[in-house]
């Protein structure tokens, strides 16, 4: 069980939570379980979400285990120019 | 593949020296092919119409007599590129985008486009094609399109980020917020508070050659598409995409590219491009003019931004709020979540809060520019920073030096720091001798500082040994800054090679793996990151090679500076083998030698920026002249130190133009007044100082060489840098970009007495 901090907009989506508790290995299962136990959620994934993991950001590997009590925190997928 | 190289210290021979970049001379000679600059047999002309309204229904459109005038091949709208979305906005949006469906959303919205033989043909060919418009009320600025009784813009966009969700449509497309602790509580600690507004007015990123390209649809389905682009794979997944293609049925060259800035990550005229290939039969050359560049393509978001924060008599921040309002054009975008996140970034903050707001008008898309909704936020927040610093009588390089974020501060935007350059940057700044120069009368100093994410994404390159023993790398990251210097002297440093030994090219999306686009500051950090597991993989084929060439087994060889080395004591009579020997021979010993990867290059670390500005205004006129400016930027690792600074210049030069002169002016009619370089100003270089650059390298823990994307932090600080400067110089605080010499003058006679 890992706990996922929330920015703003997705924590409003979700109920107003700052943080869920979800059991998850890797980034691909917290992103399966998130979709799964918040359906509203969805469009935020669609879109695109980064995970901070210990202060590292991840965009794209999915594969990216999720040490137990790691600082976890999910973000928009940001854009550079 | 996750790339898993950290950094590990290592001796660097190549990596931070300054050789000549490999295409230089064909730019200096004008060899170097850049959009324009290519064409192909039996090419047509291509020309967009484009609205005249910032807001119309279009009722019609009669393409008749265009398609019949002599010369014409191709006439279409938007019933030539039909919906193929598939129900996915984002895509919708930039088929849209391209070609308007039903109705024009801002003045220059293309409505429909021709090719014929020549562009005079083509441009008679627009005069004749018949738009009958239904003229929509309109809105072009950010806080008006906020307001209740504002034009509608799209009724399918509903405020995102509010709980519930709204029952009605909205021009504000989302809602974000950002912080911790409890900013009440916070400001109740203060001893000291400033609140204050603060404008900025949209600019373009202003890259010198305007968007290029040529299409060609051939009858088979199968196409070609050569490009001005920072990203030739996403160009060919969009384009493909809107026009019903299989992806690798289109092939996409990116040439040289005269600029860009975030402006050539998105699809703009190229879809049209192939659209009218297809129909016409023949290739398509399709230039914008700088007219359609300004009104039809890439401007950054103008904002309305409100900051307050608060502080004890010692200098420490208690709280800090800030509300963004960013115009995103006609569409939906998240520029204002951008600067939620980074307005704050640069401190350690116990109670922060930000919220943004994107919201829709009547102008062009809203495009990435450079570190996005960063110069901003930050011009926003570190005018407040200096405002407040004076307030308490504190220096505000002390000031901010007292409240910066460091290793282990819970950053505004969520996540805890690892080791940062925010601090190292300020002392710089402290020790520098800009900052105890002298000034002279009607002369103010400014600082400002700036942070951006950085990131890296998907990656992939091929590295190939020469029959002679040179190297070819094949990139997907287009070169925008010099990255094929930068990532020769990689290549060199794994394998132990001189430079000019290796030649880099970026590789079309026919022959190489998927590439992201160059954004993010990404290029030369995740190339290198790909390159330097391309060269350890080429050197596992050289050390066996060499193995065979020496019958021994491959573990008793080693790769030491360019080199293969038999190690054990029975092998003491082998002289060692060079590269070009081993590649010589290597038709004998398995055939050619290449080092190949693909990775996901995550873990590129944050970047922070100090600058120092020295300006003096005429009271007479309100002109302000840069005399003075600096750059101390963190750049983990300088991997070829004179394009970084090229970076930290670039960016610097483009800021100093967005804080004094650039800005889109619209008319009552919507229409923008000033779509050309004589009328949108930007700086040119009898306008400023040589921009004084400091490089500090404070490792990234995730490079192997510890690199941090450079290109685009140095564009954040400069909008509030200038804009202390100026306030200092006039004696008025300024809280509207651009800072001319009208808005000056107007703030000067607003504090004189009666």
């Amino acid at each position: 069980m890992v706990e996922v901090k929330l920015w703003g907009a997705l924590s409003a989506s979700v109920g107003g939570n700052g943080s869920v508790n979800i059991e998850a290995k890797d980034i691909r299962e917290l992103f399966s379980k998130l979709a799964q136990e918040y359906p509203a959620a969805e469009p935020y994934l669609k879109r695109g979400i980064a995970v901070s993991i210990d202060g590292v950001i991840y965009r794209d590997s999915w594969a990216t285990r999720l040490p137990e009590n790691a600082e976890i925190f999910l973000l928009p997928r940001m854009t550079g120019g | 593949m996750t790339a898993d190289l950290n950094f590990t210290g290592q001796h660097l021979k190549s990596v931070g020296t300054r050789p000549i970049r490999p295409d230089g001379i064909d730019k200096v000679t004008g060899r170097a092919r850049y959009g324009a600059d290519f064409n192909m047999p039996g090419q047509l002309v291509g020309r967009i119409l484009r609205s005249p309204h910032a807001h119309a229904r279009i009722r019609s459109i009669d393409i008749e007599a265009a398609a019949a005038l002599p010369g014409v091949k191709a006439v279409i709208t938007a019933a030539d590129l039909p919906d193929l979305t598939n129900g996915d906005r984002d895509l919708y949006d930039i088929l849209d985008n391209c070609m308007a469906r039903g109705k024009a959303l801002y003045d220059g919205h293309a409505v429909a486009a021709v090719a014929a033989i020549d562009a005079h043909t083509a441009r008679e060919a627009l005069k004749l094609i018949k738009v009958d418009y239904e003229v929509l009320p309109h809105v072009t600025d950010v806080d008006d399109a906020m307001l209740a009784t504002a034009p509608l813009i799209q009724d399918a966009v509903f405020t995102k980020g509010v709980h519930p969700r709204p029952t009605k449509p909205s021009n504000v497309s989302e809602r974000s917020e950002y912080g911790h602790g409890d900013i009440e509580a916070g400001f109740a600690e203060a001893d000291f508070i400033v609140e204050r507004s603060y404008l900025t007015e949209q600019t373009h990123q202003g890259y010198i050659e305007p968007h290029a390209c040529v299409g060609n649809i051939n009858p088979d389905g199968t196409g070609e598409l050569w490009v001005c682009t920072q990203g030739h794979f996403a160009y060919r997944r969009f384009c493909a995409q809107l026009l019903g293609m299989d992806i690798s049925k289109l092939r996409v060259t990116a040439s040289e590219i005269g600029g860009g800035f975030g402006g050539k990550t998105h699809v703009w005229g190229e879809p049209v491009a192939l659209a009218l290939s297809r129909k016409a039969g023949r290739p398509v050359k399709l230039v914008m003019s700088r007219d359609e560049v300004f009104r039809g393509s890439g401007p950054t978001s103008a904002t309305s931004i409100d900051v307050k924060i608060g502080a004890r008599k010692d200098g420490t921040i208690t709280a800090a709020a800030a509300t963004l309002r960013y115009s995103s054009g006609a569409y939906v975008g998240a520029w204002a979540d951008l600067g939620a996140q980074t307005a704050f970034a640069c401190y350690d903050l116990k109670h922060v809060k930000t919220v943004g707001y994107d919201v829709l008008v009547n102008r062009p898309k809203s495009a990435a520019y450079r570190a996005p909704s960063a110069p901003m936020a930050a011009f926003a927040v570190e005018s407040a920073i200096d405002e407040l610093a004076q307030k308490i009588g504190m220096d505000p390089l002390s000031f901010r030096i007292k409240n910066a974020a460091k290793e282990g501060t819970r950053s505004s935007y969520g996540p805890t720091f690892g080791p940062i350059g925010i601090g190292p940057t300020l002392d710089a700044a402290k020790a520098h001798p800009h900052m105890s120069a002298p000034l002279g009368k009607n002369q103010g100093r400014g600082l400002a500082c700036g942070f951006w994410f950085n990131f890296g994404g998907q990656t992939c390159v091929d590295l190939n040994v020469g029959a002679d023993g040179t190297v070819t790398v094949a990139l997907g990251t287009v070169d925008v800054g010099g990255s094929r210097a930068s990532l020769s002297l990689v290549a060199a440093e794994e394998l132990g090679i001189a430079y000019d030994q290796v030649k880099a090219v970026v590789a079309d999306t026919a022959t190489l793996g998927y590439n992201d686009t160059t954004e993010g500051s990404r290029g030369t950090f995740s190339s290198s990151m790909a390159i330097i597991r391309a060269a350890r993989s080429a050197i596992q084929v050289l050390r066996s090679r060499a193995a065979e060439m020496w019958d021994i087994p491959v573990d008793d060889v080693v790769w030491e500076a360019g080199y293969a080395r038999a190690t054990r004591a029975g092998h003491g009579n082998l002289a060692p083998l060079s590269l070009k020997e081993i590649a010589a021979g290597a038709s004998k010993t398995g055939g050619p030698i290449a080092g190949h990867s693909e990775i996901v290059a995550d873990g590129a670390g944050v970047s922070f920026s100090t600058h120092i500005c020295d300006v003096e205004v005429d009271p007479e006129t309100g002109a302000t002249r840069v005399l003075r400016y600096t750059v101390i930027q963190d750049a983990g690792k300088a991997v070829h130190p004179t394009y970084v600074e090229g970076q930290y210049q670039g960016g610097a030069v483009q800021g100093i133009g967005w804080a004094l002169n650039e800005e889109y002016i619209y008319g009552k009619d919507g229409r923008l007044q000033n779509a050309g370089f004589l009328d949108y100003r930007i700086p040119v270089c009898s306008d400023l100082p040589m921009i004084d650059t400091q490089i500090l390298e404070i490792p990234n823990p995730h490079h192997p060489y510890g690199v941090r994307g450079v290109g685009e932090t140095s564009i954040v600080p400069p909008l509030a840098a200038v804009a202390n400067a100026v306030s200092n110089a006039a004696g008025v605080r300024m809280t509207h970009v651009p800072i001319s010499p009208p808005r000056i003058l107007a703030a000067l006679d607003a504090q004189r007495p009666d």
